[in-house]
This record gives structure tokens, sequence and C-alpha cells, in this order.
């Protein structure tokens, strides 16, 4: 169990992280959602009692980072791959780690059995790629046996193996019942592996909701509509009690899953249809709607994200995995 | 020592002795301060016959076969630059507060075992040192035996001892192995001897670790000697500089971000 309250960290006048109060459950993957920028790995560096807070407090298991005697038998961590000395061997490494935490050597061997290192334990860290880094950084994390782990961003720069392998290991690890926090910028990934979601924009809290319930506001299905004849049509939807939205020049939106209904209204009355198509949200899209104030570095294609056009961009893949 | 500190310890043993940069600091701190020390001893060995009667009479045989240490130095200041900067360096300063929260405990513990072996390196260097440039000297050669000449060879494994960690202490505040020794390097082979040969800045450069530190080599005291310290003051003047630098080390490991 973690819980933030009220947490805050400022630089200067800039606000990093701002008063994040909520808590990470036993049992469950806790996706940690937030474009780049938002705080998210200024928050687990908190969390870690790497970062001072400026204001607020986390507690894990109800105490204080720094009181928590062997901290690695509580939590594990993965910050970022690179976070070892490059001269040294996943052996090594592992061991001064486990020294430090008086963790038997024996559970050095079991962890690089774990994350498949077992044949490179003697080659130094230098020479891993990526994806092996990864691996090592997490091979530390589970070193204490902790009931609580974290992940920042773990998927970034693997290859889809090594997704796959990350991704069950997560649910894996929930599934004993232990605290899975895990960050990513990327809905989609967290679609597929978090049970529940914790969303930040500019350090504020978005969202902290169950993945369920977010899918189920978010998703929304709608009618899209093109037509040259837009005022007949208008006026033969409202005739029929149906809600329209204007997205656009020529592109009309009606809530819901009524497409056979517009089409056979359509056909009474004799309006011309370029398009009728039944679409659905994504959650990829949600999120950016929920994020778009809250992003910091906006890519200037002459419209914010998560405005009315491009809805069919992402697509609604995210089920299918 | 609590139980949490031996852990720690016994982590940062593993550190230390699991890097090449350690075999090859050390290593290096060795020989350069042997093979300097013995050839500095054989040049002056030749050069005694033509000197004047002052000259002779300021000769210091001792002191002369620790000539080699003004290079083995900076050796030992890399060493202990990056025992602290590489954990900055390298990005492993988080994990390793992760494990250990206590900041104080985790540095505290990395400057003991690299202290201790930097102690065991330099006496065992100290005193290779004193034989090796004795037996270069021939029959100028002074004695283990003679009046301080044991407390000038302790004191020289004593020195560079401190000196590694005066480099230790400045690292943890700049916790950059680049910047530290950008600073460290010159300090040490230029600017202190430049200040110490100058009469303006003589006063105020013979306060400087390294100066006020080689006092305790010294068993003949150099002509006209008129330094306000003795040898176990100027011992403790560097071990002055020691403690401010691991201080100021400290409290910037405490008070700032990872």
């Amino acid at each position: 169990m973690i819980e933030l309250e009220g947490l805050t960290k400022r630089y200067g006048e800039k606000v990093a992280v701002d008063h994040l109060t909520f808590s990470v459950r036993p049992g469950i993957v806790t996706g940690f959602l937030g474009p780049n920028g938002a705080g998210k790995s200024t928050t687990m560096r908190m969390m870690l009692g790497l970062d001072r807070p400026t204001a607020g407090a986390v507690r894990i298991d109800g105490m204080r980072y720094d009181q928590l005697k062997d901290p690695l038998k509580y939590i594990g961590a993965l910050l970022d791959a690179k976070a070892m000395h490059g001269g040294r061997s996943a052996y090594h490494h592992l061991l001064c780690l486990a020294q430090s935490n008086g963790i038997d050597r024996r559970r050095v061997h079991e962890v690089l059995d774990t994350v498949g290192l077992t044949s490179v334990a003697k080659k130094k860290a230098k020479g891993f790629s990526l994806g092996m880094g990864q691996r090592l950084g997490i091979a530390g994390a589970l070193l204490g046996d902790p009931r609580i782990l974290m992940f920042d961003e773990p998927v970034n720069g693997l290859d889809p193996e090594g997704i796959h392998w990350i991704r069950n290991l997560m649910k894996a690890l929930a599934a004993e019942g232990r605290t899975v926090f895990v960050s990513s910028h990327l809905m989609s990934e967290m679609a597929l592996t978090a049970d529940h979601l914790v969303v930040i924009g500019q350090g504020r809290l978005l969202a902290d909701t169950s993945m369920a319930d977010f899918i189920a506001r978010n998703s929304r299905s709608y009618v899209r509509i093109r037509t040259p004849q837009r005022e007949q049509l208008l006026d033969a939807l409202h005739g029929a009690g149906i809600t329209v939205v204007e997205a656009g020049a020529e592109v009309l939106e009606v809530d819901g899953e009524k497409s056979e209904q517009i089409g056979e209204l359509a056909a009474r009355h004799q309006i011309v249809l370029h398009e009728l198509s039944p679409q659905r949200a994504s959650l990829e899209e949600a999120f950016m709607r929920l994020t778009a104030e809250s992003v910091e570095y906006h890519a200037h294609d002459g419209r914010p994200l998560g405005g009315p056009e491009p809805r069919q961009a992402w697509g609604p893949d995210w089920r299918k995995a | 020592m609590s139980m949490a500190a031996t852990q720690v310890v016994r982590s940062e043993w593993t550190k230390i002795r699991s890097v090449a940069s350690t075999v090859w600091t050390l290593g290096l701190a060795v020989v350069v301060t042997l093979a300097l020390g013995m050839l500095i001893a054989a040049l002056s060995k030749n050069e005694y016959d033509t000197m004047d009667e002052r000259d002779r009479l300021a000769f210091d045989p001792t002191f002369t076969s620790f000539a080699g240490m003004s290079l083995g130095q900076l050796a030992m200041i890399v060493f202990g630059v990056l025992v602290v900067a590489n954990e900055y360096s390298s990005g492993m300063i988080r994990t390793s507060l992760a494990a250990v929260p206590r900041r104080g405990t985790f540095l505290f513990s990395k400057v003991a075992v690299a202290t201790l072996l930097a102690l065991v390196v330099s006496m065992v260097t100290s005193f290779a040192a004193f034989f090796l440039g004795q037996a270069m000297l021939g029959h100028l050669k002074a004695s283990i035996g003679d009046a301080g000449v044991l407390r000038a060879v302790i004191g020289g494994g004593l020195y560079m001892t401190l000196i590694t960690m005066f480099s230790m202490g400045v690292a943890a505040m700049l916790r950059s192995p680049m910047l530290s020794l950008g600073i460290l390097m010159p300090f040490f082979f230029l600017i202190s001897n430049i200040l110490g040969s100058v009469d303006a800045t003589e006063k105020v450069g013979r306060f400087l670790p390294d100066q006020a530190g080689s006092k305790i080599m010294q068993v003949v005291p150099p002509l006209d000697d008129d330094t306000p310290y003795g040898p176990w003051g100027g011992l403790g003047i560097l071990a002055l500089w020691v403690v401010a630098a691991l201080l100021g080390g400290y409290l910037v490991l405490k008070r700032r971000d990872a």
C-alpha cells in the first residue's frame, strides 16, 4: 500500500507535482498515466525518498521511506535502466544491492534466473542492450521479494518480446497479491495491463478510477454523418427527437449506435448522405482529451490535440489485443 | 556499528572491488610513486657531489625518497573522486539511495571502505618508497631507526590517505567526476606549487592541504624554515581540510535531490 497526501514539488516558480493525493492498493496493477513532463518520474522519485517534496508526504505501508529498515524488502523499483555502474557485472551490481539490505546471496542467482540473465551474469552492464539493462533493473527491484513494486516506463525501448514479458510479469506479481505501480505515457499500454488508473497532467490529479469505469465512461460510441443537405437533415433529426452535434463543416455527430435509424430517416426525407459511419472513440483519444489542457509541449499542427477532428486516428485496436 | 551500517559497509566493499578503476588507479599510484621516487633519489645522489655546503646540510634523504608522491597522489585523487562521483555519472546513485535511504550511513560507509583501502595501499607505498629510495641513495641513505624517519614514513602513508579522503569530500560536493578532477588536478599539480613559490602568496600557500600535509614527511627542515607548524601540526591542518570537505559533501548529499 502506497499513500500520497498532498504531495507537491516545486522547482522555483515551476510546479512539477501539484497536491497529489491518491493511494495505490495491493493485488492489482495500478497504471500511472500522463503525458511526457506531467510529473510522473518526479512523483516516483519522491515516493522513493530520492527527491524531497516541497510539501505533502508519501507513506509506504504507513511509514516514511527513510524509516523503512531494509527498504528493498518493502518496495522494489525500476526507475531507469541506466541507473547502474556500467563497469560492474550484473552479478556484482545485484550483490552489492543485496548486501546493503541483508538479503541472502542465493537470492541474487534466483532473480538473475527470473529475468533470464544468468548466462551474462559475469558480463559488464555497459555491454548490455536496453532490454537487458531493463531486465537487470527489474532483477534489482525483485531482489528483496518486496510486497510493492514500482516501474517507471518499463516498456520504453523494448522489443515486442520484452514488452510481452514485462506485461505478464506485472500481472503475475499483482496476482500474487503485491502492489504494482507502473507509469506510462501510452494509454494503449495501460489498457492492456492496468486494473486501476491514476492520470496526472502538469502535476495535477486528473483521474483516479478503475480501468473498467474509465472505459465505460470514455469509450463513447457515436455516428458520424456527412451530407451536402445539412439543413434538411438537421430538421429531420430534430423532428425525430435525435440530438445532433456539429463537428466541423459538413460533419455531424450523433451519440449512440443509431446508424440504421438515421439511414432510414434520411431515406424517408430523400436526403443525400456522403457518409454514415458508426464510430467508437478510443481510450487513447479519451486520455488525450482528458490531458489536453495540461499538455505542456504541443505539437504545432494548428489544432490542439484531442480537438474534435482527429477522432479516427487512434482506432479501437486496444480492445483486440 | 549498527547492523544496518555493517550491511552497507559490506555492500560498499563489493562495489569498490568490482570495478576496474579501483585496480588501475591504486596500481598507478603505487607504480608512479615508487618509480619516480627511485629515479629522483638516484639523480639526487649524483647531484650531491656538486652541491655546496648549505645544500648538503639541508639534504633530506627521507623526503627525497617520497618525491614520487607529488605525482602518485594524483592517481589517489582520481581513485577518491571515482569512488564517489561515479555514483552520479552512472546514475547508480538513485539505485544506491533507494537501497540505503539514510544518506549519512551511505556516504560514510563508502568513505570508510575507500579510506581503509587507501590507507593500506598508501602505507605499503610509503614504506616501499622509503626503502627503495634509500637503496638508490647509497652512502647518503637514512635509516628507518634515525630520529624522525619512522614518523615521516608513517606520515607519508597518512598523507596520501588524507588526500584521498579530501578528494572524496570534494567529489561528494561537486557530484561529477569531470568537474571534480578538473578542479582537483590543477589545484594539486599547479596552483598549490605556484602559490608556494611566490613570496607574496607563500604564507597562504602553506596552509593548503598538500603543502601543510607534506610537512610530516620532512626529517631535515629546509634552510631558513619559518613554517609556523610542525609535522603533526601540518597533518592536522590537512585533516581539517578533510573534515571540511567531507562535511560539505555530506550536507550536499543530505539536502539535494538525487
